[in-house]
């Protein structure tokens, strides 16, 4: 003991070692690899996997009007349920840190921690079943959507939801109460009050909230398949290729158009202080 | 960052050794890995695990009065641990894991293991149940190469016509119904999500547009191609959901969010089973369907219980018991005597080749035209793969 001790640099090494060792190999090592294999192909018939420099991949992503549709519906998609998400979450985030007693916050932050300890599969069949002809939705409403895009983003915005609330709960949190009567002392109406104040917490909040959604909803190919219908989206297109055609170069080729989306909403968000929120 | 990804590219380079090069007796010159087939039945390892198709291993959990697997684990002392695959390309996708010792594949997943190298040769000296199945099923395209036999055949059927009898009135007749572009039923249509299907459009094509000169669904030149697609890319437009997991397509019927479409016997009748008002009907097209084998895994872990296993399936009391459960053709002369309804081997046609004869069995579509012409090349199965991802938009 005294020995590291007496090498703090060495003490460092060791300590670091096995984090570092997971994040380079394990972590980013295997996403090295899985990017370089979208530069080979696979032999049609025996699924073999033919190892040779090709473009034909990002060719065929880039040129088939298809990948096309199927990124910009899986963009519509991820905006839309965050757009639900930041509606849905904002009063009842301000709810739960402003108005609710502080007693009664955190039985509330477990009511909304609650749906995450449910499978995700026992969710999405359950919804299937909610919008189903004749199913529980329409009994009481009279209609149901049926299964297609608008179930998938109904039901993904019920998954999500948890993940936009918690960071703009935590933010609004650490607004303290008296900086809202000083606001109010000071003369501000409501609205000057939520412009000023709160806002200027709310905003990275939100944005920390939307690269949850965002990149959940851009990268899920279950709940789709289950409640979507006939719709593909970009999960499914590598879903279909790993499954189905056993293509991991093409798969590995469409993987990265979400990152490359991400990369882009990531660099966009940063100036708003969201990755400090995260 | 570069060391990691030359690392990276160097390890997956060592551990792949892609055969081809030579030529071979196979389709467009490919050889067979040479694979040994097991030479003597030793003592059971304890363990087999199985990929199957839903409805072929069945241990009482999905209903108490079918169990076949019981029986056998008590018989040979080989604990069943059984997976079931969606699709055929889940099939081949599972077998390249290495985990698994015998699988019940497909005619358009057989041919892709035997050059894949996934599957062994069989010596059918050591299934003694093989002397009773039917000659019609033994040394296929699908299940031999060069005369040699990589697999037990378990039984075939056809791809089924499912409606919901109470409200698709009058009862289809035709694939017509399915492919119609102004059919009453747009919303309600449901088809086989794999790029197979569209070998069904083909078929289909086959029987209306003949001047297109297709002669067998699974080998499609360009134009033939073009037309099958763009009639599925219509079809599309009236398509409800595509299904490839049945128990979607047993809810998405008994819903009525569903009421015509392609679909399997077992499908039917586990749809009945649930109190769905559905019936299915062969068309008058004909079909297309398929021909299941089970094969053993090249580097099975477990062999001597997955040969165990083979013969088990086809003996003729099992071989009966999952024919009339899953809704198809035994494979074992001797398993018509064993059925409960006697009439069973009749209705599924098991000895009549003549009703076989319509019924198209699944093949792997290769750029060499499975029909035999040689003046054009026909679009492979990846070309298929990528058709269906732009049929489904």
């Amino acid at each position: 003991m005294s020995f590291l001790h007496r090498h703090p640099r060495l003490r460092l090494a060791a300590l670091l070692s096995a984090p570092l060792l997971w994040l380079v190999v394990a972590y980013l090592g295997a996403l090295a690899v899985l990017l370089v294999s979208a530069f080979w192909t696979v032999n049609g018939f025996t699924g073999e996997m033919v190892r040779t420099f090709s473009l034909a991949n990002f060719r065929t992503i880039l040129t088939e009007e298809v990948y096309r549709n199927v990124t910009l519906r899986s963009l519509g998609v991820a905006a839309s349920v965050t757009a639900i998400c930041v509606l849905l979450a904002v009063p009842m985030a301000f709810f739960m840190a402003k108005v609710a007693r502080p007693r009664s916050r955190h039985w509330l932050v477990i009511a909304i921690l609650t749906p995450l300890w449910a499978s995700y599969l026992v969710k999405a069949y359950a919804w299937r079943v909610l919008l189903a002809n004749g199913g529980p939705i329409e009994s009481v409403f009279g209609a149901t959507p049926g299964y297609g895009l608008f179930a998938t983003i109904l039901v993904l915005s019920y998954m999500w939801l948890p993940y936009m609330i918690l960071p703009i709960y935590a933010g609004l949190e650490r607004l303290p109460d008296s900086l809202l009567e000083a606001s109010a002392d000071l003369g501000a109406r409501a609205g000057r009050t939520f412009r000023a104040v709160v806002l200027p917490i709310l905003i990275p909040s939100v944005f920390a909230g939307s690269i949850f959604t965002f990149s959940l909803s851009l990268g899920d190919y279950i709940a789709v398949q289950i409640v979507g219908g006939k719709t593909q989206l970009i999960g499914n297109l590598v879903y279909a290729n790993i499954g189905a055609a056993n293509n991991l170069p093409f798969a590995a080729a469409i993987a990265t158009v979400p990152v490359v989306i991400m990369v882009i909403y990531l660099v966009a968000v940063r100036r708003s202080g969201a990755l400090e929120e995260l | 960052m570069t060391a990691v990804l030359a690392v990276g590219v160097l390890t997956l380079a060592a551990c792949g050794d892609s055969g081809g090069g030579s030529t071979g007796s196979g389709p467009g010159g490919l050889t067979v890995p040479k694979i040994d087939k097991l030479a003597a039945l030793g003592a059971g390892e304890g363990t087999v695990n199985i990929v199957s198709w839903a409805g072929y291993v069945e241990d009482g959990t999905t209903d108490k009065s079918v169990d076949w697997v019981t029986p056998f684990e008590k018989e040979t002392g080989c604990q069943v641990n059984n997976k079931v695959a969606a699709t055929s390309d889940e099939m081949v996708t599972l077998m390249k894991t290495g985990d698994y010792d015998v699988v019940s594949a497909s005619g358009d997943a057989s041919l892709r293991l035997i050059y894949g190298g996934d599957v062994a040769p069989v010596n059918t000296d050591l299934v003694a149940n093989y002397q009773d199945i039917f000659d019609g099923l033994k040394n296929k395209a699908w299940n031999s190469v060069d005369g040699v036999a990589y697999g037990i055949p378990h039984g075939r059927g056809a791809n089924v016509l499912m409606y919901n009898k109470n409200t698709v009135t009058p009862a289809p007749t035709s694939w017509g119904a399915v492919f119609d572009a102004n059919s009453p039923y747009k919303g309600k249509i449901t088809a086989y999500d794999s790029p197979i299907y569209i070998a069904d459009a083909a078929l289909y094509l086959m029987k209306t547009k003949p001047d297109l000169g297709i002669k067998n669904p699974y080998a499609l030149d360009d134009k033939q191609f073009d037309a099958a697609v763009s009639l599925l890319k219509e079809q599309n437009k009236n398509i409800g959901e595509y299904w490839s997991d049945y128990t979607k397509e047993v809810q998405a019927f008994k819903s009525g969010n569903s009421v015509l479409g392609t679909s399997w016997q077992v499908i039917v009748n586990l749809a009945q089973a649930d109190k769905a008002p559905v019936e299915s009907v062969l068309p008058t097209e004909g079909a297309t369907g398929w021909s299941d084998t089970w094969m053993i895994a090249a580097k099975a872990k477990h062999p001597n219980c997955g040969y165990l296993w083979m013969n088990y399936i086809v003996s003729p009391k099992a071989n009966a018991q999952v024919a009339e459960w899953f809704g198809e053709a035994p494979s074992n002369k001797l398993a018509c005597e064993q059925t409960a309804d006697k009439n069973h081997c009749k209705t599924f046609h098991a000895d009549d080749e003549s009703y076989f004869d319509q019924v198209w069995y699944w093949t792997t579509p290769l750029a060499q035209c499975v029909d035999g012409r040689t003046d054009v090349t026909c679009k492979d199965y990846s070309a298929w793969t990528q058709a269906w991802t732009t049929i489904k938009g």
